[in-house]
């Protein structure tokens, strides 16, 4: 390949949907390009002028406009456009004006065509919303088989190498400095054998002679009693087993598998890329949260399960890097969160004895929702039998309450600010008295007092009577659909969080055209898209408690315009997994984890997605206030 | 017609030179080359087929030092087309001294495989014909064809091209102002390509090598006029 082609590659290969195409199409795209330089200011494409191309940013910034002249989309580096008037009339359907001084990519119709035929995900991508937030979500559910999964995905870092004229002392020293188990051995490239020869970046040319290995290191030197100055070439043994960078993980495994071997080079074309381990890929397979929840019910104490928070915070941060999904991780976690808190009653009540009366224990929020993250408060609460009688059985709950509680913050889930939780007695009630508070919030809404009591309208049952919870769900979702006041004030609040207009390299930029350096990735897009999702649900009559699920309710009832399901969905679990995923490296680098994003470390690509997802968010909001208007407003 | 066609005065003369050439010269291929004429003086530079050029040599003297590779990438101010340009590693006659392949990160086998200067020329001069070529640093490229192809066949091989270091510097060093800077001590800013291609907003590439030279140089080119030319301009006020 050519050096000019490799740069051009190199670029695509970083942007969906690009960055999924097979190695030979990506080479197809990137030998076929043309280039085209704008100054900031100038227009790119008239409204209705031919057009035959579509356009690749691959620096600068360009406008969007809609016919009406109005500002439809910004776009950045990696970002395409043209492709709605290459899928119809060979016209431009949405002016673009360049706004900083722009280089693009032009690639043609040919090739367009070619992708939208051979490549499913560039077809979608491009076909049903031009929406890389689709794409790039998607994109994650897929990953998750190993089927599907390419190799690549599995390389942590830059192979190792060294050339075979170095001695086995010098391997050894080359190992240890970077902490690998192998490395790769380069003999300089010559003709003879070309098709094992390749380029490295310096462009010098080298041939993939083999590999060492601690074990090589072991038995073929020290046992052997060959000196340190051994060359390498002396020791480098056979055929060199390798895989192409495209393969999927299974034919990976396979490969190892059926040669019985540990390590597998990983080549794109002939230059080696990484070195993938055996154990990489069942680390890749294994989901250990299933593992941890049986390990929490066999702790008998509140410090032995608290002594589990290490391991559950290994467990999140390994779904998180596996590219599980925010719903399964939001699912994972949360049986966790579950299952500690069973546990905790159980050991309470195993020193307390048996409830003197039925109750259930109900959990609010993200527990009930299904969508816990590892930072997250307790937010709980008792649903008592209607023959509880204070002065008699009061102190039992009261103390069960404050043992599970105080059981919950040893393990790493803080006690509840705003006060949810059983130990508070407005919060530990009969399920008559429950069905008042649920009957006074909906028949007499008012947005101050919802707003603190909104976060009951999330709930389920932990431990217990579960019909009790059950019942006050059936409540919920009979009386709020037909009371439209309620609607309405849940609605307005559901607006008081907003997102921003969008992250840019070093600020977050306000829908009032302020900067800010960070953003409360909660609060100001995850929170608010569980609230909008929320006021839907209950629109709708839903029973569901987690959002997804939600969705799905308001999809089957026809609530939203066609397709406003979708996006809310794409949206919500993009945020989500920034979210996830900033909490992740958090705790990888040993911070505690929180959900302030800096913008500064939001890759350019998160950063586009970043930008729909608020867009989405922000449309959603407004559809919210003319959906369920505000009587007299 | 001028004996020396480098001297700026003379350059309405390139067109009379090309026709005159085409006459004299006894090397086929350059009487082709020098048939396929040029733009007319006057031509808009938005018209002009143009071709971005770019030599990787062993050093800066086009009689001690010899050409390594060539890159050629056509373009004109709507596009420019890598995949119809060129690319050819060329066998020195002169030895490869160790720092050029430092340099040029392109090897010995790389070179021993490679053909020879002669046997690539006629291929060399059929890209160039019909062209006008684009450079930035007009002492390396000119010169060191010229003197290949005089090594070769006897005759010269002289063109206009427009050098966009050279726009570089009539934009960012000649004004009073920055004379007044430089007078003051403060260094001028570099005209080398990739820091001239930065003021524009254009991506640093990676890799040394000739094509991706030649991009980059249609590339500058493209900005340049974009934002100090019309695109009407008459190619006779930008060639040298």
């Amino acid at each position: 390949m050519e050096a000019e082609v490799r740069e051009i590659r190199d670029h695509f290969a970083q942007y969906p949907p690009f960055d999924n195409l097979s190695d030979e199409l990506l080479d197809r795209v990137a030998g076929s390009v043309e280039i085209s330089y704008f100054k900031a200011g100038t227009t790119i494409l008239e409204r209705d002028a031919p057009n035959h191309t579509l356009y690749y940013i691959r620096s600068g910034a360009v406008e969007v406009y809609l016919h009406n002249g109005q500002l439809y989309n910004q776009l950045g580096e990696g970002d395409i456009f043209g492709q709605f008037g290459l899928l119809r009339n060979h016209r431009v359907r949405f002016p673009v004006k360049a706004i900083e001084d722009t280089l693009l990519y032009l690639i043609p119709e040919s090739v367009f065509e070619q992708l939208c035929d051979e490549d499913e995900n560039f077809a979608d991508f491009v076909e049903l919303t031009g929406s890389r937030l689709k794409s790039t979500v998607e994109q994650r559910l897929r990953d998750n088989d190993m089927i599907a999964t390419r190799v690549r995905r599995l390389i942590t870092r830059m192979p190792v190498m060294i050339e075979e004229s170095a001695s086995v002392q010098d391997a050894a020293r080359l190992m240890t400095e970077h902490d690998v188990s192998s490395v790769l051995v380069l003999a300089p490239g010559n003709d003879e054998d070309s098709d094992r020869v390749f380029t490295d970046t310096e462009n010098r040319q080298w041939r993939l002679a083999g590999m060492v290995t601690d074990k090589d290191l072991r038995v073929r030197v020290l046992a052997e009693g060959a000196p340190a100055q051994t060359p390498l070439s002396a020791i480098t043994h056979g055929r060199l087993i390798t895989i192409q960078s495209d393969e999927s993980v299974n034919e990976a495994m396979l490969v190892m598998l059926r040669n019985n071997i540990q390590r597998l080079p990983i080549l794109h074309r002939r230059r080696p890329v990484g070195v993938v381990h055996l154990s990489d890929i069942v680390r890749y397979e294994t989901n250990n949260s299933a593992y941890l929840v049986s390990n929490i019910f066999n702790r008998s104490s509140v410090n032995a399960l608290a002594r589990l928070t290490p391991e559950i915070r290994a467990a999140f941060v390994r779904l998180v890097d596996e590219g599980a999904t925010s719903q399964m991780i939001g699912i994972a976690m949360s049986s966790v969160g579950r299952s500690l808190m069973r546990r905790l009653i159980e050991l309470a009540e195993a020193e307390l004895g048996e409830p003197p009366i039925p109750y259930c224990f109900m959990v609010h929020g993200s527990l009930a929702r299904n969508d816990q993250s590892i930072t997250t408060d307790q937010d709980n609460a008792m649903v008592l039998h209607d023959s509880f009688d204070p002065d008699q059985h009061d102190a039992y709950f009261r103390e069960l309450a404050q043992r599970v509680s105080d059981g919950l913050d040893a393990c790493g889930y803080p006690y509840c600010k705003g006060g949810i939780m059983a130990t508070n007695e407005q919060w530990r009630q009969p399920l008559s008295q429950w069905k008042r508070y649920f009957e006074t919030w909906i028949a007499r809404p008012d947005p101050q007092r919802l707003l603190h009591s909104s976060i009951f309208f999330d709930l389920d049952a932990v431990y217990g009577e579960e019909r009790f919870v059950e019942e006050l769900q059936d409540l919920v979702a009979t009386r709020a659909q037909a009371s439209p006041l309620f609607l309405a004030a849940l609605a307005r609040n559901a607006l008081s969080r907003t997102p921003p207009l969008g992250l840019f390299r070093t600020f977050v930029l306000e829908q009032d055209g302020k900067h800010n350096n960070s953003i409360n990735i909660k609060r100001r897009g995850v929170a608010p898209m569980n609230d909008v999702i929320r006021v839907h649900a209950l629109g709708v009559g839903s029973r569901s408690q987690n959002c997804f699920e939600r969705l799905d309710d308001i999809e089957q009832a026809g609530a939203l315009p066609s397709g406003q399901t979708d996006k809310l969905r794409y949206a919500l679990e993009f945020l989500s997994s920034v979210r996830l995923r900033h909490q992740a490296y958090e705790i990888k680098h040993e911070h505690p984890p929180d959900n302030s994003i800096d913008p500064e470390q939001v890759s350019d690509v998160d950063r586009h997605n970043l930008k729909e997802a608020f867009q989405i968010l922000s449309n959603a909001q407004k559809f919210l206030r003319f959906r369920y208007p505000s009587p007299g407003r | 017609m001028p004996d020396d066609p480098q001297g700026r005065e003379e350059a309405p003369g390139w067109p009379e030179y090309f026709a005159r050439q085409a006459q004299a010269c006894r090397t086929p291929a350059l009487r082709r080359f020098y048939a396929a004429g040029l733009p007319a003086a006057d031509t808009p530079v938005a018209d002009a087929p143009l071709l971005a050029l770019d030599f990787e040599t062993t050093g800066l003297d086009p009689h001690r030092h010899a050409i390594v590779s060539i890159g050629m990438v056509p373009f004109d101010l709507r596009s420019i087309r890598p995949a119809a340009g060129h690319y050819w590693v060329i066998k020195p006659q002169r030895p490869l001294r160790e720092e050029s392949i430092a340099f040029h990160r392109i090897t010995h086998s790389e070179v021993e495989q490679a053909p020879p200067f002669e046997a690539v020329l006629d291929e060399i001069l059929a890209s160039l014909a019909g062209h006008l070529v684009v450079v930035h640093c007009r002492n390396i490229e000119r010169p060191f064809l010229d003197a290949a192809v005089m090594a070769a066949h006897g005759e010269h091989c002289l063109f206009p091209l427009i050098d966009t270091m050279a726009l570089e510097a009539r934009h960012e060093r000649i004004d009073r102002w920055r004379r007044l800077k430089r007078f003051l001590g403060v260094q001028p800013v570099s005209i080398r390509l990739a820091d001239s291609r930065d003021r524009y907003g254009l991506p640093a590439y990676s890799s040394h090598h000739a094509k991706v030279d030649a991009m980059a140089t249609a590339e500058l080119f493209q900005a340049q006029i974009a934002r100090h030319y019309s695109p009407d301009t008459p190619v006779s006020e930008l060639w040298l």
